[in-house]
């Protein structure tokens, strides 16, 4: 695989061919449009179906066995327990996928190659194994609370769909080391922002415990970013000041 | 390439070999290969799974020919997988969809010329500038949903125009059957002209009927469900062209013919190396199967398969831009419509196609609504819009 950004022959503008150029601007002017009103005419439709919608899902109720730690759903009295599962749904299925993203960008960075050695094999390693962690951790906190780590909840599935677009980038042949660096680069912003958010909201619930350790995972993430942050910019800067071929 | 194309023996079939590698193949590259490349791909796979819809149908109704069906039935399916997987997937389903609209159009249009049958090249325009109206519409959505130009992927061989409005297509379904050629009297190009386009349209409604659903957008899932329901028509039109009193193995012998003459223009016209060798490699492969399937035909049917099929290979169809003859068509045809097999003139239109369409119009138009007020523009509206910053 080439692994850099080269000078080639791209078809998708207008100026490939000046003669079909000319013809395609005159398809503004020779547009009568069939109806009437302009793109907010998309959002009245959304609406009437934004009205109708059911919910995406629900979150499975928790056990309420006997048993269930003294740390757990109990001791959320007064709150809506639903919002802290969906959430820990949610960072599960995160790091569960982005375990896997890193396995892609391992398997992409172990090649040989030319381009860009930034990246720190060793250091991508640890990552992976740290969102490996961070799935266990949040699994246990899950059971802790008496709810159901196997469950897909709402906002996992959204986990899902959002990072769809990161394993099509990581996981193409086609795309480089730095390509890939910056879908992981999206992935741990999104992180970053999410574990700090967990954190709080572990406060908010009355989980002390847990709150400590999901501020350590925060730093983790935080090495994390810091790291593919860094590589992208160094690697981006490296290759545009390559000497050409 | 020899003129008796369709007399030579091509691969015989079990020389025709595949592993998972092969059929998985480089895709091509959205950025930099010809559109046409694409194209002729999103054809091709129409052709091969038409062909082994074909040869599903045949095997229910024709128990003796199960074995040869199946074996052929085999190499189709590896050949549409091969064929279907040049596709990148950094296309989204919008930039695919824009890509069958350019089939659609394209092809429709250069065979609509070449077809010596007056009748039935006025059956092709018709379609066509239903066809030419669903790109605009989908270049609308590719637009107001992605912030994509659609032009991206037409690379400005085609127009991003109204065509006869979406909203107006909807037609009772006696209005979609046309009449057939006569399989005794008519050109084997119209034959061929005809399995092509109906392959064609009929893969896009697959397409439409698998990814409509995969949006979450309301606006797209509308469009999809009301785009798809033409291409359901179209495939009741296209298909009803063709003479129902063709035997079973004449229709297989013509469809064999069909995939021939189909690889045979892709190889005159593909700029791409990698990809020429495979459309090389695909024509033999069909060579054998038709000459596999001439011989069934004769001895089954005890008639010389030169009845059927013509001497040269007839012109094939142009991968290239058909701008000018599209733009003529729409100043001169986007009032027809249809009434049972014939064509008149918008005020002439059945009562029955306007009471179904009326119906189906009632809780409001996507195509209509997708497309309010849309003009195309390079880099797309918003480059008309926002001129401040």
């Amino acid at each position: 695989m080439e692994n850099r950004t080269e000078i080639g022959m791209n078809r998708t503008g207008m100026q490939v061919s000046p003669l079909q150029m000319k013809k395609m601007e005159e398809v503004t002017k020779l547009t009568q449009p069939s109806s009437e009103g302009d793109a907010d005419a998309l959002a009245a439709l959304r609406a009437t179906y934004i009205q109708e919608a059911d919910p995406l899902g629900s979150v499975p109720p928790p056990a309420t066995v006997k048993g269930v730690a003294k740390t757990g759903m109990q001791m959320l009295g007064g709150k809506r327990p639903q919002v802290f599962l969906d959430k820990l749904g949610e960072r599960l299925a995160f790091e569960r996928g982005g375990t896997r993203l890193y396995d892609a960008l391992i398997g992409k960075c172990a090649l040989p190659q030319e381009g860009p050695e930034v990246v720190s094999l060793e250091k991508l390693r640890h990552f992976r194994e740290d969102e490996a962690q961070h799935f266990a951790l949040v699994r246990d906190c899950i059971v802790q609370l008496g709810g159901d780590p196997t469950a897909q909840t709402p906002c996992a599935n959204l986990a899902g769909i959002e990072a769809m677009g990161l394993m099509q980038v990581v996981t193409d042949p086609k795309t480089t080391v730095v390509q890939s660096l910056h879908a992981i680069l999206v992935a741990e912003l999104a992180d970053n922002a999410a574990w700090e958010e967990l954190v709080m909201l572990a406060r908010e619930m009355g989980q002390e415990e847990m709150a400590a350790r999901f501020e350590e995972a925060a730093g983790h993430e935080r090495e994390h970013l810091d790291h593919i942050k860094a590589w992208h910019l160094e690697a981006t800067l490296q290759e545009a000041n390559a000497r050409a071929h | 390439m020899p003129t008796k194309l369709f007399s030579t023996a091509g691969t015989p079939i079990e020389r025709q070999k595949f592993t998972w590698k092969d059929l998985v193949q480089k895709p091509i590259s959205k950025l930099d290969d010809d559109a046409f490349t694409r194209v002729r791909i999103i054809l091709m796979n129409g052709v091969e799974a038409e062909a082994v819809r074909f040869q599903h149908a045949c095997a229910r109704m024709n128990p003796d020919l199960q074995l040869a069906l199946a074996q052929v039935r085999r190499k189709e399916h590896h050949q549409a997988t091969m064929v279907n997987w040049l596709l990148g997937a950094d296309h989204s389903t919008l930039e695919t969809t824009i890509g069958y609209e350019q089939v659609a159009i394209e092809v429709t249009a250069s065979v609509a010329q070449t077809e010596p049958d007056p009748y039935l090249a006025q059956v092709y325009r018709f379609g066509l500038l239903e066809d030419f109206d669903h790109m605009y519409r989908y270049s609308a959505l590719m637009d107001r949903l992605e912030g994509k130009d659609a032009n991206n992927i037409l690379q400005s061989y085609t127009d991003i125009l109204p065509g006869r409005p979406t909203v107006d297509e909807h037609r009772d379904p006696e209005n979609d059957l046309r009449a057939p050629y006569d399989r005794t009297s008519t050109q084997p190009l119209s034959k061929l002209h005809a399995l092509t386009i109906m392959s064609g349209e009929q893969q896009t409604h697959n397409f439409y009927m698998n990814v409509g659903p995969t949006y979450a957008d309301p606006v797209a899932r509308q469009l999809y469900a009301e785009i798809a329901s033409i291409e359901e028509q179209h495939i009741t039109q296209y298909e009803s062209i063709i003479d129902p009193r063709e035997s079973w193995l004449e229709k297989w012998l013509l469809h064999e013919a069909c995939e021939v003459y189909n690889y045979y223009g892709c190889v005159q016209s593909e700029g791409n190396p990698r990809i020429k060798a495979i459309w090389e490699r695909m024509l033999d492969y069909e060579l054998g199967h038709l000459a596999l399937v001439r011989r069934i035909f004769e001895e089954v049917e005890g008639r010389d398969a030169a009845e059927i099929l013509p001497d040269a290979i007839p012109e094939p169809i142009k991968f290239e831009s058909q701008r000018d003859y599209v733009r003529k068509v729409l100043a001169e045809e986007v009032d027809l419509r249809a009434d049972g097999p014939d064509f008149v003139l918008r005020k002439d239109e059945p009562a029955n196609s306007l009471a179904y369409r009326e119906q189906m119009n009632s809780g409001g138009s996507p195509s209509q609504t997708v497309a309010a007020g849309y003009r195309w523009a390079p880099g797309t509206e918003l480059n008309l819009k926002v001129v401040n910053y």
